[in-house]
């Protein structure tokens, strides 16, 4: 049977698509011209002002403590989210599932400005604590579905053997069940760690004072400020996000 | 039940469910309470929220600009999930067909820019874009863009970038419903005389129609929303529901108006959703769409 080759070139025009901004992205960000519209010579210019701009480097400390605090909470509520909603049936786990679900299918502005509004009518100042409040928020529901997704094909009778073998319950979860579940959690926690470092709307909406995060910044040097640098940041983020994903997919192998 | 003497025995279950019903409850579920009821508040001087209730809030969205306002946002959503839909459908045929090798390749290809900053892929569409960037100069020495004219800041922009954004959240879950499609049943609807094209249409698509559903939600749900794209790249002529929100919130400091704006996008938002369920019985909107998009 001879196959049409019009979706072949249609899906590599797709990805010369995705890819192409990127590349222009990269390239701009070793080029010695300030805007770019030709190249006037390589150059690391612009990655040694990135690494003396100490506003750049405040944000990065700002998001990554979010980010930590925000994955280590995250990651234990959707741990027993998914345990909760893998081993119970009841009218409880119907809120559950409904609870875990919503804060997928809303759109983050609704999100970052409910929780503005909410922490506005508690007369909560906005810092530290609201912003990893917020980002714990969103984050759940994507450590659980992770979670879930590795409990599906979870051997239920290895605790029953643990426990015939005279484990207690704790020990039995401590010795079995969090071993085999670990992939699943490191996973979710990886990703709950990636969408807290680039969360902009939520974050936008609930920041305070002394909060600035990588994203906020970047948007301020995008709104009003130096493209080149922005360039070469971002070249550093694409570097980064590169390997987490790479890392990433190895860890989901390596669970199956 | 042999769970039931260790870790999982009924009355444990609210031991369980507590951390993440509570957390939800009180920060998701509580704050969409709360901007209902904002948006029957009227806004005092100092911006911040009035004592009394009232109905002029939701009075003063009948504003004149707002059905403009309101079908661009539309009109922009549902055009950059249908370019979304026709660039994804046939991308996820060819990676779900194409040998193993390839097919890693192709998936790292999408999976990489779906996991990389949203701001940054924005602001790469800004250098594209740039008035003196290198697109902009080969536009205008081919005479297909007048000289001094500007490709960012208009509603073309908004399209062309949110489709960029929106574009590997419509592979993804395509791809795996074309993952589980199995392919030699286009072999047979050829055998029986359809042509490629037909059997495309007429096997291939609804083979694969709960992941088109996902990825049409997954792309719509979020365009409605958008707000940084629109910001960044749309101008005054590409404003969206989400900006007029941003605007009341941070510049105008009108926090009852801001609520009440929310609530017509979160209307707007469960209109296609719950369309959508009861179309799908089954429930599974949220995992089918995440959980794939996720892996």
């Amino acid at each position: 049977m001879r196959r049409s080759r019009a979706p072949m070139w249609l899906a590599g025009a797709v990805l010369a698509f995705l890819w192409l901004p990127i590349a222009v992205l990269v390239a701009h960000s070793f080029n010695a011209s300030r805007f770019g519209g030709q190249w006037t010579g390589f150059t690391l210019v612009w990655y040694e002002r990135l690494f003396t701009a100490a506003d750049v480097w405040r944000a990065l400390a700002n998001t990554l403590v979010v980010a930590f605090g925000s994955t280590a909470i995250a990651t234990v509520l959707g741990t027993t989210a998914a345990l909760a909603l893998d081993r119970y049936r009841s009218r409880l786990q119907d809120v559950h599932h409904l609870l875990v679900h919503a804060p997928l299918v809303v759109p983050e502005i609704l999100l970052g400005i409910s929780l503005l509004l909410f922490f506005v009518a508690l007369r909560l100042p906005l810092g530290m604590t609201t912003l990893v409040a917020a980002h714990v928020t969103f984050c759940v529901s994507y450590v659980t579905l992770v979670v879930l997704g590795r409990l599906q094909d979870f051997d239920w009778t290895l605790l029953d053997a643990a426990q015939d073998l005279g484990a207690d319950g704790w020990t039995a979860a401590r010795r079995v069940l969090l071993p085999l579940l670990a992939p699943g959690i490191a996973a979710g926690a990886l990703l709950a760690f990636t969408l807290s470092v680039d969360d902009f709307v939520i974050t936008f909406f609930v920041s305070g004072p002394g909060t600035t995060t990588l994203p906020l910044r970047i948007y301020s040097m995008i709104k009003h400020g130096s493209p080149p640098i922005i360039n070469a940041l971002s070249t550093l983020l694409l570097a980064l996000t590169v390997t987490t994903v790479w890392f990433s997919q190895r860890l989901l192998k390596e669970a199956r | 039940m042999a769970e039931a003497r260790g870790l999982f025995r009924p009355r444990d279950e609210r031991a369980w469910s507590t951390p993440s019903v509570v957390w939800l409850a009180v920060l998701f579920a509580l704050p969409a309470l709360v901007v209902v009821a904002i948006a029957f508040r009227s806004a005092d001087p100092y911006g911040g929220i009035g004592a009394d209730w009232t109905l002029g809030t939701l009075g003063r969205l009948a504003d004149p600009t707002m059905p403009a306002l309101l079908w661009r946002t539309f009109a922009l959503s549902a055009a950059t999930t249908a370019i979304c839909l026709v660039l994804a459908t046939p991308t996820a045929y060819v990676m779900a067909r194409c040998s193993s090798r390839l097919r890693q390749l192709m998936v790292l290809a999408v999976v990489v820019p779906f996991w990389t900053s949203f701001l940054v892929r924005i602001f790469a569409w800004k250098v594209v874009l740039h008035p003196e960037g290198a697109l902009q100069r080969a536009l205008v020495a081919l005479h297909l863009v007048p000289e001094g004219s500007t490709l960012l800041y208009q509603p073309t922009a908004v399209l062309l970038v949110l489709v960029y954004t929106e574009l590997p959240f419509a592979i993804l879950p395509i791809y795996a419903a074309a993952e589980r499609f199995d392919f030699r049943l286009l072999e047979a609807a050829r055998d029986l005389g359809a042509g490629p094209v037909r059997s495309f249409l007429g096997v291939f698509l609804p083979g694969i129609r709960r992941g088109l559903l996902t990825a049409t939600l997954m792309t719509f749900i979020p365009a409605l929303g958008s707000y940084i794209v629109p910001d960044l790249v749309g101008g005054p002529g590409g404003e969206m529901l989400g900006n007029r929100i941003a605007q009341r919130t941070f510049v105008d400091r009108d926090l009852p108006q801001a609520a009440a704006l929310s609530m017509l996008l979160a209307l707007a938002v469960l209109l296609p959703s719950v369309l959508a369920l009861t179309r799908s019985r089954r429930r599974t909107l949220g995992t089918a769409g995440a959980g794939e998009a996720v892996r």
